[in-house]
């Protein structure tokens, strides 16, 4: 049986929450240096997680939303894909997307407001970040329905939130998956709030995993927190899309259950509506210390190794903040760019009127509010 | 027990508070309802203390489902109930959009009277906060193309409290969009006790005799300081509209007959916006009072921008002083 077809409840681990291999569990097929890759990308994930939260508090970015706590199953689910498979990220997957090749200092762009930080990468297989919540789900089904259509052998990996899964886009999204059996996988990152929203007032449902069972396909619950469990499962589930076995459904819905360590935005306050206790009880399971341990033990990684890692994303880290900031403020003709292939006449005028009012007034005038 | 001529000094937002505490105090029937607006007491604090103050059955966390929050106030409010929903974010009011249009704005009228939708959705809308994509959006005019629906904007804490009871209290769906560039950028002060600012009036903010301003919402501030930074060349009349559907259109055309002018300032794009409007009905009914050609200071054609060129998308002082002198200066 795969390791996708069990109960929605089941929930799949690898590693113990101390980090060592369970007695049940296979060791995972990652090569030495891809372990040590993925060690590092969310190694790399926290550090830049922790800056981009200082640099909003010292003015010097825009409303931010950490990600801590959740780079075992970014960056893990990530790491299951092949080169020609999509992701459809939502706002917080900056990890996911750094993996699938977008840069740090794009990432900062983008919530420094710049419209250059919104351009995914040429040849990076990453639909636009998307901030309303679950409207990417029916885009993922349709992209993997085109695929299928032309008969290639992309997959398609979709991630959103607890929070999504009670938006109409979700059901729907699954709904058509089901029903023209797309090769697409549905990454749920259930880290326990939608904002102030504890996941059990989200649904009266016991799991979220157990949803892809109305829509007829296999649901499955992993420790999000386990960055070798959520390999195992994402890699079974892609593969499942892409080359079913007789009887199989193409789609899978993971739901990948693990803790948002920091607020939703630098703009919340999580002190209002949880606990600290419940946050530390999480930070018992944080998939970074808990990969560690597993390659430490497995002499994969020494102190020395660990330190050269360190200091080497810190040192990226620290080169993404200074491309990002040196970048000028974006031209004011982008908000006209782009906007339809050929620019309406119309438009065309009112770009003319700006640039008169900048020649008028100039740039500091203007830029007071 | 506070007295009539009590009153605090209110921030915008905490007026809007201020008014939903009194009319869940008022009318049992009253509940508010929506994502992080009980236990979080909203993400701009606008529902804060509520649910301690009324409790469970009354403020409610809903799941996240715009079209669920507002589809469920349409049962409730056509049940007997005056559910006052809350969007997060205007620009995440889209997937509710078949529940606002095809039945919020219709119940009434399809029903041919017998159920009514008396609801409020309210939500925090426009620029200038340095907020994240789809953060910012002035999509008034969405709900101005409804009939059957109302449109409120207050701009100042006076008049969000009171034109949020009188939305409340209303027979009919409200939307009631909040600016949230002005949430906590200035007080007044504010009565404790309840009072109502009526629907459908528009509010002179500025009188003068040259040239009509009309604007609403967040607009209303920059409008006014432009009035008063060109005073010395030119008597500007600053309207308010307050409610833009239905649209007091009697005060704007009382004050453009007797200025002969007028230009409109709106945060929204141009085209299709309220401004058109306003402009095509002066034509009808006052084009021979008309001196100059009106003017439209507006949002531009393009989607609201990352917040790194927002300043350049919305209008502010200095495009305001010049509209309003191109209007006051112009000879046939």
């Amino acid at each position: 049986m795969s390791i996708i077809q069990r109960g929605p409840d089941e929930q799949v681990q690898v590693l113990t929450d101390e980090g060592e291999l369970r007695p049940d569990a296979d060791a995972p097929e990652l090569s030495d240096e891809r372990l040590v890759e993925m060690y590092r990308t969310m190694k790399l994930a926290r550090h830049f997680d922790e800056r981009a939260v200082s640099l909003q508090r010292q003015g010097r970015m825009g409303t931010y939303p950490p990600m801590s706590g959740q780079e075992g199953a970014q960056v893990a689910s990530a790491f299951a894909l092949a080169e020609q498979d999509w992701i459809f990220p939502s706002y917080r997957e900056h990890a996911a997307i750094y993996t699938r090749g977008w840069s740090l200092d794009q990432t900062l762009l983008y919530w420094m407001g710049h419209e250059g930080g919104n351009s995914p990468p040429p040849d990076t297989n990453v639909f636009t970040v998307t901030v309303p919540i679950a409207t990417q789900i029916p885009h993922a089904t349709g992209a993997a329905w085109a695929a299928k259509l032309r008969d290639t052998s992309e997959v398609m990996l979709c991630y959103f939130g607890d929070g999504a899964t009670s938006e109409g886009d979700f059901h729907e999204g699954l709904n058509f998956a089901g029903v023209f059996d797309v090769p697409a996988v549905f990454f749920c990152n259930n880290n326990q709030w939608a904002i102030s929203v504890p996941r059990e007032r989200q649904t009266a449902a016991s799991t979220l995993a157990q949803k892809a069972t109305a829509y007829g396909f296999d649901g499955v619950q992993v420790d999000g927190m386990d960055p070798l469990a959520v390999y195992r499962v994402t890699k079974a589930a892609i593969e499942k899309a892409r080359d079913p076995e007789e009887g199989e459904t193409r789609p899978t819905m993971i739901e990948a259950v693990q803790y948002r360590f920091g607020a939703h935005t630098t703009a919340d306050d999580p002190s209002v509506y949880r606990d600290e206790d419940e946050v530390q009880r999480w930070k018992e399971k944080d998939p970074i210390p808990r990969l560690e341990t597993y390659l430490r033990g497995e002499g994969v990684v020494d102190d020395d190794a660990v330190e050269a890692i360190e200091a080497d994303v810190r040192e990226e880290v620290a080169d993404a903040i200074e491309t990002a900031e040196g970048v000028q403020r974006p031209a004011p003709e982008e908000l006209f760019a782009h906007v339809y292939a050929e620019m309406p006449q119309r438009l065309e005028q009112q770009l003319a009127y700006l640039q008169r009012l900048r020649d008028r007034h100039g740039d500091d005038a203007l830029l007071e509010s | 027990m506070s007295t009539d001529t009590a009153s605090q000094r209110l921030t915008l937002v905490q007026a809007v508070r201020d008014g939903l505490y009194g009319e869940l105090e008022r009318d049992d029937d009253v509940l508010v309802m929506g994502e992080d607006v009980a236990e979080n007491g909203g993400v701009f604090r606008a529902t804060q203390g509520l649910h301690e103050a009324f409790g469970d059955d009354r403020v409610i966390d809903t799941p996240l489902s715009e079209s669920g929050i507002v589809g469920s106030a349409i049962g409730m409010a056509a049940y007997g109930l005056r559910p006052v929903p809350e969007i997060q974010f205007m620009g995440f009011i889209p997937p509710a959009f078949d529940q606002l249009t095809s039945h919020a704005a219709r119940l009434r009228n399809r029903s041919r009277g017998r159920y009514t939708c008396p609801m409020v959705v309210r939500a925090p809308y426009g620029g200038g906060i340095r907020a994240p994509e789809l953060h910012s959006e002035s999509k008034e005019m969405w709900f101005v193309h409804e009939p059957g629906l109302k449109v409120v904007v207050p701009s100042t804490p006076h008049d969000a409290k009171g034109l949020l009871a009188s939305a409340i209290r209303d027979p009919d769906p409200v939307v009631f969009l909040e600016p949230k560039l002005i949430y906590r950028a200035f007080r007044e002060s504010v009565p404790d006790e309840r009072y109502t600012v009526p629907l459908g009036e528009a509010a002179v903010r500025r009188e003068g005799a040259d040239v009509t301003l009309i604007t609403w919402g967040a607009m209303t501030r920059p409008a006014i300081e432009a009035a008063e930074a060109v005073a010395d060349e030119v008597d500007v009349e600053v309207l308010d509209l307050r409610t833009l559907s239905p649209l007091d259109f009697e005060t704007v055309r009382t004050s453009f007959e007797k200025t002969g002018r007028a230009l409109v300032v709106q945060e929204a794009p141009r085209t299709g916006g309220l401004g058109s409007e306003i402009v095509a009905t002066l034509q009808e009914e006052s084009l021979l009072y008309q001196e100059a050609p009106i003017e439209q200071v507006a949002g531009f054609d393009t989607p609201f921008p990352l917040y790194a060129l927002e300043d350049y998308y919305l209008p502010e002082s200095d495009r305001i002083e010049d509209g309003i002198r191109a209007v006051a200066t112009y000879e046939i």
